[in-house]
């Protein structure tokens, strides 16, 4: 017989070199090289998808739109009467009809609204492709404001991701307990909106006997102390300004040692602060956070320079998380949970160990009964099977893909499964033998016959495989995609791999005269 | 080794109308199962909160119980032991939506007292993803079936394709009635199985319609179910060792994989059996039924073959320039 270049081996040979290869960096955890990452579930972390109140950034958009009307008439000695900013609309009415002009002017700098005017009364809504623009905004900077808050709070590599049109997803690996847990979510679902807000000093003694409704007829709000929710404040409904005009915030400690959150103004904030505070000598000023009054000090001066501090009753935990929410921004509208995943350290190492167990066992059970029934084809196909475990491995860290416990579960079925090519294979090489054909035209013919078996029962598990990772979310993803390099992996071992051997081995088998040894067949009915 | 060793065919065919009869039956009383104890959806369809907690020793169930009955936000809070006795899950029908303080929080907070314990996992899954995640469920069923009805159609012909679409309802069908048997709670693992199920119950009549395909190319006796009931026979080898090896598997699975991963292995024994079965005893009968033609097939083989000659006469003529 001629020799003939064995291609099939050397692409076995090749593809165990390439398994190997780039499976020790995932398998020993070496510092270089592309590495499996582990799902959450197997590693321990919070999974959570959140959904984002969109119409509240509507909302407060126009009382930041009622903002700059008021700044700009209090600047400009407009005087007004009742500016008042609902969720959708902003309405106010200039006493002086030689105004108009003045108003026009600064209406005109305002971006997406349509305004409507019968006299003096002016009422400012929003158009509807502002609307949705807005909203998409919310989002988007949503995202981004996690994300920051997120990087500088310290923990490995989080992932916040837009999911579908208006979901977020939020995964974070590493968190040791439950109590962390909540601290990183409190950061998140901070809204961290910082207002600086006038007392409404000619009726705040009469706070204690009004309801929200009267509040409102003043153009006021009740709003209550952090601390101390007996206490009420009654203060202007729009704020002197807010924390979009930020640049930093950064924790000290006040001369009791306490946490104080200092934070800086940019030059517009800084005028407007300016400004406000030389108007208002005597008065109280409320520096309110997502509602709440953290302090409402006396202003005795002017204040330049855009530097501000608020203490609080906090713990250093809780003012530098502060700190960094106001730092990243507000969100622009809040965000709530729609789902949520949450596995601990300990339950993920446990979830290793278990599947670890069942693919060992799973794999030692599968390897000796096909030494048992097929014999030397039995080793041929094990080398196989190894071969395809290790190139899932190597496939799976150089895509750097998520390994999760479903994922563990599509390793130990691919075990099941990748035999099947195998035993396809032998089954035929067999029949053919029994059959009375040679070795050679046994081996080529049951290659032949059995490929297109094996081709087309694959790719239907594919089709299915394919589908699951289209539908499949998070854990059961890493399931599909398992299933999906092994099946491939098995088709290149199973078809080509041991086709390679059993070539490369042929004389030998042949001179061997042992058909029972190399194909666990009985020489009886071989006659 | 060889389990089978006789070399005369096996009358498959001739069994098939007592194992349809077997099928529809299954096949019905699952579908009874599912109308009157239905599934048995967990957090990831139906929405709602669980909550693992591990305690040091066996787990004070009652205690929790008692604790837990206080808090108005537990109504209907079912507490069991999960896998050993001193880890517990905890199954609410109620979810939150704040971020900052969810029901796994208070849940800790409400156990306070109880022990030495530790919450493990907690799952909150809102209404509307759980909607979500079920609709998308039920399409990837749909679409799995669809994808692989064309793919057999295309690969063989399309009574084999309807033929091993029935199998996989059946097969699917029983599944799911065992899940309503055993009252497994459904999550998206189960789903997962489901879909593996197709691909192995597929992957098995695939390979005896392979052989059938193969012996009506060649046979000259005309009877289908002579044909399918040798190529069953000679596939039958193959068909066992491989369901034996997926089945070992699936039960070591099963049996060292968890409690996490144990109604996925389940789903997958269930799967794997009547997926062997329905190979044999649903889907080849189906192709008899169907009225599957030998004669006509070799017809159209023949026609098939006729007109590739054809066009490689017309291309021979056209490249020598003769047309």
């Amino acid at each position: 017989m001629r020799m003939k270049f064995n291609f099939r081996l050397v692409l076995l040979i090749l593809a165990i070199v390439f398994g190997v290869f780039f499976s020790i960096p995932s398998l020993f955890q070496t510092e270089k090289g592309a590495k499996i990452t582990l799902g959450l579930d197997l590693q321990g972390g919070l999974h959570m998808l959140l959904g984002v109140k969109t119409e509240e950034a509507v909302g407060s958009r126009m009382k930041s739109i009622a903002a700059s009307i008021k700044h700009y008439t209090d600047h400009n000695d407009i005087l007004l009467d009742t500016l008042s900013a609902s969720d959708d609309e902003v309405k106010f009415a200039i006493l002086d009809p030689d105004d108009a002009p003045a108003i026009d002017l600064l209406l005109k700098d305002i971006e997406g609204v349509k305004i409507n005017y019968s006299g003096e009364n002016y009422a400012l809504v929003m158009t509807p492709e502002s609307i949705e623009k807005t909203k998409k905004e919310a989002i988007s900077q949503a995202i981004e404001t996690i994300r920051n808050r997120l990087d500088q709070f310290g923990l490995a590599e989080p992932t916040v991701a837009r999911q579908g049109a208006e979901k977020i997803l939020v995964e974070l690996p590493g968190i040791e307990t439950q109590e962390d847990e909540q601290r990183a979510r409190e950061l998140i679902s901070r809204a961290a909106k910082l207002e600086l807000i006038a007392v409404d000093e000619e009726r705040a003694m009469r706070v204690y006997n009004m309801t929200e409704a009267q509040a409102a007829q003043y153009g006021d709000v009740i709003l209550l102390d952090k601390d101390r929710p007996e206490v009420k404040y009654l203060l202007k409904e729009i704020p002197i300004l807010d924390g979009g005009l930020l640049t930093n915030a950064t924790v000290a400690f006040d001369q009791n040692n306490r946490p104080v959150i200092n934070f800086a103004l940019n030059s517009e904030g800084a005028q407007i602060f300016g400004d406000f505070t030389g108007k208002n000598v005597g008065k109280r000023m409320a520096i309110v956070l997502d509602g709440e009054v953290y302090s409402a000090p006396v202003i005795n001066e002017r204040i330049g320079g855009g530097h501000v501090q608020v203490s609080g009753n906090y713990s250093v935990n809780e003012a530098n998380d502060l700190a960094i929410a106001l730092r990243s921004g507000a969100l622009l509208a809040p965000v709530y949970m729609m789902e949520k995943r949450s596995v601990g350290p300990s339950l993920g190492a446990e979830s290793i160990r278990n599947s670890m167990i069942a693919l060992m066992g799973g794999f030692v059970l599968v390897f000796v009964f096909m030494m048992i029934y097929y014999k030397m084809a039995g080793v041929i196909a094990n080398i196989a099977l190894i071969a395809n475990l290790f190139i899932i491995l190597a496939v799976m860290s150089l895509f750097g893909a998520t390994l999760t416990l479903p994922g563990m579960a599509g390793i130990v079925l691919t075990v099941g499964m990748a035999v099947d090519a195998n035993v396809i294979i032998s089954e035929r090489i067999r029949e053919l033998l029994y059959e009375g054909k040679s070795l050679h035209k046994a081996i080529e013919e049951g290659y032949a016959n059995a490929m297109r078996a094996i081709i087309d029962a694959n790719i239907t598990t594919l089709i299915a495989a394919v589908v699951l990772y289209a539908y499949g979310t998070g854990a059961i993803k890493g399931f599909a995609i398992t299933i999906s390099i092994g099946i491939l992996a098995s088709m290149l071992t199973a078809i080509l791999g041991t086709h390679g051997i059993y070539t490369m081995l042929e004389n030998k088998i042949k001179k061997s005269q042992n058909p029972a040894f190399w194909f666990g067949i009985s020489k009886k009915r071989l006659g | 080794m060889e389990f089978f060793k006789q070399t005369n065919t096996i009358d498959f065919m001739g069994k098939s109308k007592m194992a349809m009869l077997i099928s529809i039956v299954l096949v019905l009383s699952s579908y009874g199962l599912l109308m009157t104890k239905g599934l048995n959806f967990g957090v990831d369809f139906a929405g709602g909160t669980i909550v693992q907690v591990k305690y040091a020793d066996a787990a004070p169930i009652d205690t929790m119980r008692d604790q837990l009955s206080t808090n108005e936000m537990f109504n209907g809070a079912s507490i069991t032991e999960f896998g050993s006795p001193d880890e517990v899950i905890i199954r609410l029908k109620t979810t939150s939506k704040d971020i900052s303080q969810d029901m796994g929080d208070v849940t800790r907070e409400a156990l306070k007292g109880t022990g030495d314990y530790v919450i493990r996992r907690v799952d909150i899954v809102g209404p509307k993803v759980g909607d979500e995640l079920r609709e998308k469920g039920v399409m990837s069923l749909l679409l799995a079936m669809l994808g692989i009805l064309i793919y057999v159609a295309f690969r063989f012909e399309w009574r084999f394709a309807v033929a091993s679409i029935i199998a996989l309802v059946h097969d699917v069908s029983i599944a799911m009635g065992a899940l309503a048997l055993i009252q497994i709670d459904v999550n998206l693992d189960v789903l997962a199985a489901l879909l593996t199920i197709l691909g192995y119950s597929l992957n098995d009549t695939i390979i005896v319609f392979d052989r059938i395909r193969e012996g009506i190319t060649d046979t000259k006796n005309l009877l289908l179910s002579d044909t399918i009931n040798e190529s069953v026979t000679k596939t039958l080898s193959r068909t066992t060792l491989t369901s034996l090896t997926t089945f070992f598997v699936v039960l070591t699975l099963f049996a060292f994989g968890g409690e996490i991963i144990h109604s996925f292995a389940f789903t997958l024994l269930v799967g794997v059996v009547v997926g062997t079965y329905s190979s044999i005893f649903v889907a080849s009968p189906i192709l008899m039924w169907l009225g599957f033609d030998i004669k006509n097939y070799h017809g159209k083989l023949a026609e098939k073959a006729k007109r590739h000659a054809e066009k490689e006469k017309m291309r021979a003529q056209f490249e020598q320039g003769t047309l």
